[in-house]
């Protein structure tokens, strides 16, 4: 296929996912800001959100304050955020538009449609209920959008782009996540207990919609280092750094059996992989969870500017 | 002006063969169905995103062509009339544009005047010589064709560089069997769905002969801003090829290649929605970030075809057409089976004197002007506009056309105050290969939505209508 063909579709598939995300922790600080502050301490939960989203300076670039107000703007409407909702589904839309011939009806139709009714919601919400229902839709849509790619695309490498697009885009959002709020996932020796906490791991577990699947997997109260397990180890998690990259590793594979050539794309997705697999939660914990998220990040990042110059120019 | 000829009905108010089943289930369905539809149509084409973008304004966004639900339709002997007065035009276009970029006969002949050819900014001299596969230049043809009574059409211009509509045409008809599933069971309709497949058998029979037996075919648009961007994917996706802009593809040792995930593939045909200035930045416009470095030179060379070929505006010039039925008699031997309109040239002394007389009666159209822009409707006109257009005309009276204003035939149609006739106009699609010319039954009738109104071009409002061609 076309080089352009499979950097479109990779990047559409990485802004659908991440408009997604971007819904999922505003929602997660909606909920958690309601709470009174007695039960979630003092930090400003909307300067977190801001980091989370991976777009502090920006914010402050434009913005005095981190609090509901400004920060629902930046992420979910401003189109002076690059990255904000509005400006992901923008972008996913001219992508599409660019390769509508590798798309399916059903794919087309779910992502212009999007376009359509982002229209009608103009520059912002003009209620809390009419946030949430606009933040529902955000998430709605993209599991429509991904439910289409998975049911009516053929398995060819315009599938397999897409999908890189979505675990690379994904790793990185739960990378991310961690990263912001490491400090709260402690090891189980250094707990100290207290409910204060629960309330922002609930929030974490809710970002990346993995609430109940914690207690089926755990069958356990909310304890922070395994939702760090959860996260970055377990395989059956779908959100998790390990799954993510389970899938990576099978979509290169699938591109090289189909080109006939292993290039260094595969050698680095499998060896970020065998770290995952590799480690145990009480080792990361020892030498340090932040350092370790913060290289995952890093060695993320270099994939994808791999898979850029092995296929995507 | 005379009465226009009305499709539906004759002058005394009875419904012609052809709408008669059309007109039984209007009787036999609630009144407001076809609004009903109408909106249904809308919310279908903008979910498609059958859209396109008018140059030059404020708000250039995405527009949708207004589609009218009212079909237009043609009988069978009406369609055979047509479909041979279009294959004769065509093979006519192909003939004179060798000709032209080879010996010349026709102005040898006298027959057209060399500064017609030679003066145009769209003759090109790098064809001079150049052997094309099968000496096919013009492998897709619009031809714009206008009724005038039951028995007579005119054409009333030759498409033969990038035409584009087909993509409405094939839209309208599925959207069509979607709405109205009762009214295609009391017809029987001739199928243009096999139009893509068409175009394929086309563009594949005329590749390189250097080529394999499977010849590898693009579409190179100009990209997601060009107005007709939507119709560019659609055509792609419905043939099966690489839609690819300009930057995908790279020109080494003089043949094409596109640069994909695999690395370079070469390319034999290029079915290109770029005018010919902006092909290659190296042959024509240096400005040019649409085209492809180095294309013009592997064509020369050979090693891919270009359809249409290059240099082709040179037979749809408004300049040129007047012309036609002389071109028709010279290559051909034969008597043009459609008429062309009755034209005056301007650039012949007392054509001009005639037409700066009766301006007030006459269309007068600027020889290289399209999309409806640059001419003068002297009918509809008031003294100041006729005046300002009388003192171009007289400055450069080479530059202009005239004709008759022309009683466009009406058909049927959706409009706020109910169903009315508006004025129409057929382009159908003559698609030329090596061994058969194929044109699928019927093509895009375009629908001046005004009342009154004969400009029918969807930059200037106007709408689209499916076209039947029906058989007993």
């Amino acid at each position: 296929m076309l080089s352009r063909t499979a950097d479109n579709l990779y990047w559409l598939a990485r802004y659908v996912e991440r408009a997604e995300y971007l819904a999922r922790i505003l929602e997660a600080t909606q909920r958690l800001a309601t709470l009174p502050l007695n039960y979630i301490g003092t930090s400003n939960e909307w300067t977190s959100t801001v980091a989370t989203a991976g777009c502090a300076s920006a914010f402050f670039a434009n913005y005095d304050e981190a609090n509901e107000e400004n920060v629902t703007e930046f992420l979910a409407f401003s189109s002076a955020n690059p990255s904000s909702i509005r400006s992901c589904f923008e972008a996913a839309r001219t992508n599409a538009r660019a390769v509508r011939t590798a798309l399916t009806v059903e794919m087309w139709d779910a992502i212009n449609g999007a376009w359509l009714e982002l229209k009608r919601f103009g520059n912002g919400a003009t209620s809390r209920d009419e946030l949430m229902r606009f933040l529902r839709w955000v998430q709605n849509t993209s599991m429509l959008f991904d439910g289409s790619a998975y049911r009516t695309m053929l398995r060819n490498d315009a599938y397999w782009f897409s999908r890189l697009g979505v675990f690379q885009e994904r790793a990185d959002n739960t990378a991310r996540i961690l990263d912001v709020k490491y400090h709260l996932l402690l090891p189980a020796a250094e707990h100290v207990g207290g409910p204060l906490d629960y309330f922002q791991w609930a929030a974490i577990l809710r970002s990346v919609s993995a609430l109940t699947a914690y207690h089926w997997v755990y069958r356990d109260s909310v304890k922070p280092w395994l939702i760090a397990d959860l996260l970055i180890l377990n395989d059956q998690m779908p959100r998790s750094l390990a799954s993510c990259y389970s899938n990576l590793v099978s979509h290169l594979d699938q591109i090289a059996r189909a080109y006939g050539r292993q290039g260094p794309t595969q050698r680095q997705a499998r060896a970020i992989r065998a770290r995952l697999e590799n480690s145990r939660m009480d080792d990361i914990f020892q030498s340090g969870l932040h350092e370790f998220i913060t290289e995952f990040v890093a060695d993320n990042n270099r994939l994808g500017t791999a898979i850029s110059e092995q296929y995507l120019n | 002006m005379s009465i226009s000829f009305d499709e539906m009905r004759t002058p005394d108010g009875a419904v012609r063969p052809a709408y008669a089943a059309l007109q039984e289930w209007l009787h036999s369905v609630p009144p407001d169905i076809l609004d009903l539809r109408r909106r249904e149509a809308e919310v279908i084409f903008r979910r498609i995103g059958i859209t396109f973008a008018v140059y030059g304004e404020a708000d250039a966004g995405e527009r949708l062509i207004p589609f009218d639900v009212l079909p237009r339709i043609l009988m069978a002997s009406e369609w055979d009339t047509l479909r041979r007065g279009l294959e004769q035009r065509v093979r006519t276009l192909n003939a004179y544009i060798k000709d032209v970029y080879g010996r010349r006969e026709i102005l040898k002949a006298g027959i057209v005047p060399e500064d017609l050819v030679f003066q145009n900014p769209v003759f090109r001299p790098e064809m001079n010589g150049q052997k094309v596969p099968h000496d096919i230049y013009v492998h897709i043809a619009g031809i714009d064709v206008v009724r005038i009574d039951a028995d007579t059409f005119y054409v009333l211009e030759d498409n033969a560089r990038t035409p584009s509509g087909v993509s409405y045409m094939l839209e309208n008809r599925e959207i069509m069997m979607r709405l109205f599933p009762e009214l295609f069971s009391r017809h029987r309709i001739a199928p243009v769905e096999h139009y893509p497949d068409e175009l394929l058998a086309t563009l594949k029979s005329v590749a390189p002969t250097t080529a394999s037996a499977d010849p590898t075919v693009v579409l190179l648009s100009p990209g997601i801003y060009n107005s007709a961007y939507y119709e560019h994917s659609f055509l792609a996706d419905h043939l099966g090829i690489e839609l690819v802009e300009g930057r995908d593809l790279l020109v080494k040792g003089d043949v094409v290649y596109m640069r994909t995930t695999e690395g370079l593939k070469r390319v034999d045909v290029i079915y290109r929605r770029i005018d010919d200035d902006f092909l290659d930045p190296l042959a024509f416009r240096p400005d040019s970030a649409l085209g492809v470095p180095g294309l013009m030179s592997a064509y020369q060379a050979g090693n891919v075809t270009l359809a249409n070929a290059v240099g082709t505006g040179i037979a749809d010039d408004k300049a040129i057409y007047s012309y036609m039925p002389e071109i028709m008699r010279f290559f051909l031997g034969e008597e043009p089976i459609l008429k062309n309109v009755p034209t005056w040239r301007c650039r012949e002394p007392e054509h001009l004197a005639y037409v700066l007389d009766n301006i007030e009666e006459l269309v007068v159209k600027e020889v290289h002007g399209s999309g409806g822009y640059g001419m003068l409707i002297g009918p509809r006109s008031d003294k100041a506009a006729i005046a300002a257009f009388r003192a171009k005309l007289k400055a450069r009276p080479g530059n202009f056309i005239a004709q008759p204003t022309l009683a466009l035939s009406t058909c049927p149609t959706c409009v706020d105050e109910g169903i009315a006739p508006r004025h129409v106009d057929l382009r159908p699609f003559v698609l030329t290969g090596r061994e058969r010319i194929a044109i699928v039954p019927g093509g895009l009738t375009r629908v001046a939505l005004k009342k009154g109104s004969l400009v029918v071009n969807s930059s200037q409002g106007g709408g689209t209508k499916d076209t039947w061609v029906l058989h007993a």
